[in-house]
């Protein structure tokens, strides 16, 4: 049989039932459906795909063993490069990196291999099988640890120190582990059971987690400084930006990752039930084009509103959401307005946000991203009716660890300076990672520095090499 | 850890906590707070550091919803879930002279570790505290020990002034001069605090409470405008300079979810029946 020029599809919850609940949308493949989409890889010798993977993940190697129905080897295959295989198939921007290499994508009117999905499925496999493929821990080193944060940049390092026999302490401020995996991304796209087995198995690792620790408040550097032998920050870049316009402090004007936190860690979607609130807006409008925007529309759709609004000021060319999101976005009913920019927020007496005002937009010159620069055409201002604002139009870096770091250099943005292969720090013995480094990028980007950091940790630490020499 | 070790009550529906954990008590500042969560379904909520000894921390708490209601009725030996601290930037203790405290409902007890570090630095502290009646004037003992001249005022007149805190400070003010001033308590209480303060010229420290969700700058739920500037409360504060804070809006933001909230109370209130006692 001729392989098919597209993806197998993957079976997916209806669009007019999944925005009545918080389930995952797609359902995952079947062995059969795997097994198919197995056989359309070529198994190119140049293996371009992984040059696209930002840990170098062999995904010939562990999609021949799916063809070969030898499912825990394609998982063994995985674990190797990939700590967190179930995340990172559901959640990586797989068009813009692996996918977007593969030989068959550049097929004309052919797709590329559905790489993600095939991980997706093996991990997910492997947990229903209950199998836990065989990892090898090194002898101890008696050498301590501190990773601070407890996203995917800190999660990785911790487990491929722990694997390399390293004594690893993860300090993480929030309840739960998981950074943005369990307070950002939503339920319906990344379920938490999913998070909490990833996190199951960094722990089987040896690797403590202690919850609840504000580094900088909790414990002061300095004192981590003294009791660890290497040190790696990996808070994010979780402090959220507003706009600043008029009206940004009513009530329902929301930042994504208030709104997000709410619903995600928080469980308010199942208010009262859990205790912890939020607002169940009737129109609701979302600022922003990125995956955040996405989520954050989604999940106000699930809440229960009449409408959801997202504007963004450039086009739909230019949006940095994943492609897969937005059109689950548009076919769940979401509108959105393009080239459209709030300039202030209306208010009533009791201080709730009651309608928004924009300026319509034309893209002019490129700016430094490339992108054609959005400017206000004048007299173009109308307003949107809104009970409900949420603002998803990025973060910076999280000022609360830093701010308590005498002598840790930062760029002009306030993120680390760090070396982005070794990710050693401006301070001996610490080395930082993902966001807090990057700015705001994606989860696999934060493991392939966490994978970088403990193989230099590694060396700085059996004296092999020194960064700071 | 998080285990209730004392449990006291000081005032109707207010109630003094010694919660077991070392690393808040080993690192704790004045003005400091945590954050709590009582168990899988509760919510985060932030409760100020009001003293320490031994490994325990105390907590002074005032039920006013479901949250604090539950928290009120954990027994000695009960344990929290999570309490994550210490949060926030510690009060900018030092040497100034003469300082006057003004504390009022729960807010007294916020107060008296600042009062203890500013009495360690050589301050003379000239001490208002308010209650809605005398039995919620709480923590007087402890004050009575630290400060140098200390007046009451209640609303009803039962002890001390009748009247309101801001009538104790005018009292104050035209005695002695002072030269610096922190109020804690209501945020309507703090609003006239701080103007009573501008009145006199002299700088005031006061303690917002905002509803915060992370309680460490990551959701912006804590926002308040200080100089016409956003600032998470949280992280930024819970201390700010009184005079430049913008309350009409606070208050505003403070009645967010009161729907929510009464819906969340009254389900409780019909599981759990009669609460008169607390
Ligand atoms: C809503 C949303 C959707 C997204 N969707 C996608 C997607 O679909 N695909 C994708 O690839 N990427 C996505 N991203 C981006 C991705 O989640 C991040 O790039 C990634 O999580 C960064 O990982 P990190 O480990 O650097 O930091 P984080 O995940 O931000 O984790 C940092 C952790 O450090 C903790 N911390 C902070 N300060 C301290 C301290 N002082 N002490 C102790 N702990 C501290 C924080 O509480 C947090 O748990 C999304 C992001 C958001 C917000
Ligand atoms: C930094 C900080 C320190 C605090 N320290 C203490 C403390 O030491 N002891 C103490 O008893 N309380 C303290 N609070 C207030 C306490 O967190 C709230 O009372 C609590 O979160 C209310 O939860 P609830 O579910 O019981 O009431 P809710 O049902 O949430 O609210 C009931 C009523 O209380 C009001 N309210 C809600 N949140 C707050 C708030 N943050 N502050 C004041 N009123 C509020 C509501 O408007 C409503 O009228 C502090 C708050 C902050 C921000
Ligand atoms: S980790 Fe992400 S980029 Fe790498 S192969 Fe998997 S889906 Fe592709
Ligand atoms: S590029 Fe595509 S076809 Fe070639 S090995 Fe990689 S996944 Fe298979
Ligand atoms: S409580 Fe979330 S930023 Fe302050």
């Amino acid at each position: 049989m001729k392989p098919s020029p597209k993806k197998t599809p993957m079976r997916e919850q209806e669009a007019k039932e999944r925005i009545k609940n918080f389930f995952e949308v797609p359902f995952g493949y079947s062995e059969e459906e795997a097994v198919l989409e197995a056989g359309r890889c070529l198994q190119c010798p140049a293996k371009p795909c992984v040059s696209g993977c930002p840990v170098g993940i062999d995904i010939p190697g562990f999609i021949r063993k799916i063809r070969e129905r030898n499912f825990p080897e394609a998982a063994r295959i995985l674990k190797l490069y990939n700590n967190l295989p179930a995340i990172c198939g559901r959640v990586c921007p797989q068009e813009t990196q692996c996918e977007a290499k593969c030989v068959v994508g550049k097929i004309p009117g052919s797709e590329p291999v559905a790489i993600g999905r095939l991980e997706r499925f093996v991990a997910d496999w492997e947990a229903e099988h209950s199998i836990q493929s065989q990892v090898e821990i090194a002898p101890a080193k008696h050498k301590k640890v501190a990773v601070v944060g407890s996203g995917p940049a800190g999660l990785t390092v911790a487990a491929d120190l722990a694997k390399r026999g390293y004594e690893v302490h993860i300090f993480e401020t929030l309840h739960k582990p998981g950074g943005v995996l369990v307070y950002g991304i939503p339920e319906f796209r990344l379920p938490k059971s999913i998070v909490e087995r990833e996190v199951n198995y960094v722990k089987s690792l040896s690797v403590q987690i202690f919850l609840n620790m504000p580094v900088g408040r909790a414990i002061p550097v300095k004192d981590l400084l003294r009791e660890y032998d290497a040190i790696f920050i990996g808070v994010g870049a979780g402090t959220p930006k507003f706009m600043g316009i008029e009206g940004t402090n009513l009530n329902g004007v929301y930042s994504a990752n208030e709104f997000l936190t709410r619903v995600n860690l928080m469980k308010a979607y199942l208010f009262p039930e859990y205790d912890t609130p939020v607002r169940r807006g009737k129109k609701v409008i979302v600022v922003g084009g990125g995956n955040v925007a996405m989520d954050a529309a989604r999940s106000a759709l699930r809440l229960g509103a009449e409408s959801v609004t997202v504007v963004y000021r450039r086009t739909e060319q230019e949006m940095p959401a994943r492609r897969e999101e937005y059109l689950h976005a548009l076919e769940e009913g979401i509108k959105f307005y393009w080239l459209t920019q709030p300039i202030r927020y209306v208010g009533n007496e009791k201080g709730e946000v009651v309608g928004v005002e924009c300026i319509s937009m034309r893209l002019g010159e490129p700016d430094e991203s490339g992108r054609r620069r959005p400017i206000p055409i004048e007299d173009s201002r109308f307003i949107l009716e809104a009970d409900t604002v949420i603002e998803a139009i990025g973060t910076e870096a999280n000022r609360f660890l830093l701010s308590q770091f005498d002598g840790l250099k930062l760029n002009k943005y306030g993120y680390i300076i760090a070396d982005e292969n070794t990710c050693a720090t401006s301070m001996r013995k610490v080395f930082a990672g993902g966001d807090i480094v990057t700015g705001a990028a994606t989860v696999i980007e934060a493991m392939g520095a966490g994978k970088r950091a403990a193989e230099w940790i590694d060396r700085f630490l059996s004296g092999e090499y020194d960064p700071w020499k | 850890m998080n285990l209730i070790r004392e449990k006291r009550k000081l005032a109707p529906g207010v109630y003094e906590f010694w919660i077991e954990n070392n690393h808040i008590v080993k690192y704790a500042q004045p003005g400091q707070f945590v954050v709590m969560r009582l168990h899988e379904k509760a919510e985060r909520i932030p409760i100020t550091i009001a003293g320490k000894k031994d490994d325990s921390f105390r907590a002074v708490v005032r039920a006013v919803g479901k949250s604090t209601y539950e928290l009120c009725m954990a027994k000695e030996g009960d344990s929290i879930m999570d309490i994550a601290g210490p949060l926030g930037r510690p009060s900018e203790i030092g040497f100034y002279g003469n300082v006057m405290l003004v504390g009022g409902g729960v807010g007294i007890a916020t107060l008296l570790p600042i009062a203890e570090a500013l009495k360690a630095q050589g301050n003379r502290l000239y001490v208002v505290l308010g209650g809605r009646s005398k039995e919620y004037v709480i923590m007087l003992e402890e004050f009575s020990k630290l400060a140098d001249q200390i007046v009451i005022t209640t609303d009803d007149g039962s002890f001390g002034i009748k009247g309101v805190v801001t009538d104790g400070m005018q009292m104050l003010f035209e005695r002695e001069k002072i030269d610096i001033v922190w109020a804690v308590g209501p945020t309507i209480m703090m609003k006239f605090c701080s103007m009573k303060a501008k009145e006199h010229g002299v700088r005031i420290w006061v303690s917002l409470n905002p509803i915060m969700v992370d309680g460490t700058g990551m959701c912006g739920a804590c926002r308040v405008t200080v100089n016409g500037k956003i600032r998470f409360a949280c992280v930024d504060g819970p201390e700010f300079e009184g005079e430049l804070v913008d309350w009409d809006e606070l208050l505003k933001r403070l009645a967010q979810y009161r729907n929510e909230e009464e819906h969340s109370l009254k389900l409780f209130m019909e599981r759990v029946g009669d609460l008169s006692w607390l």
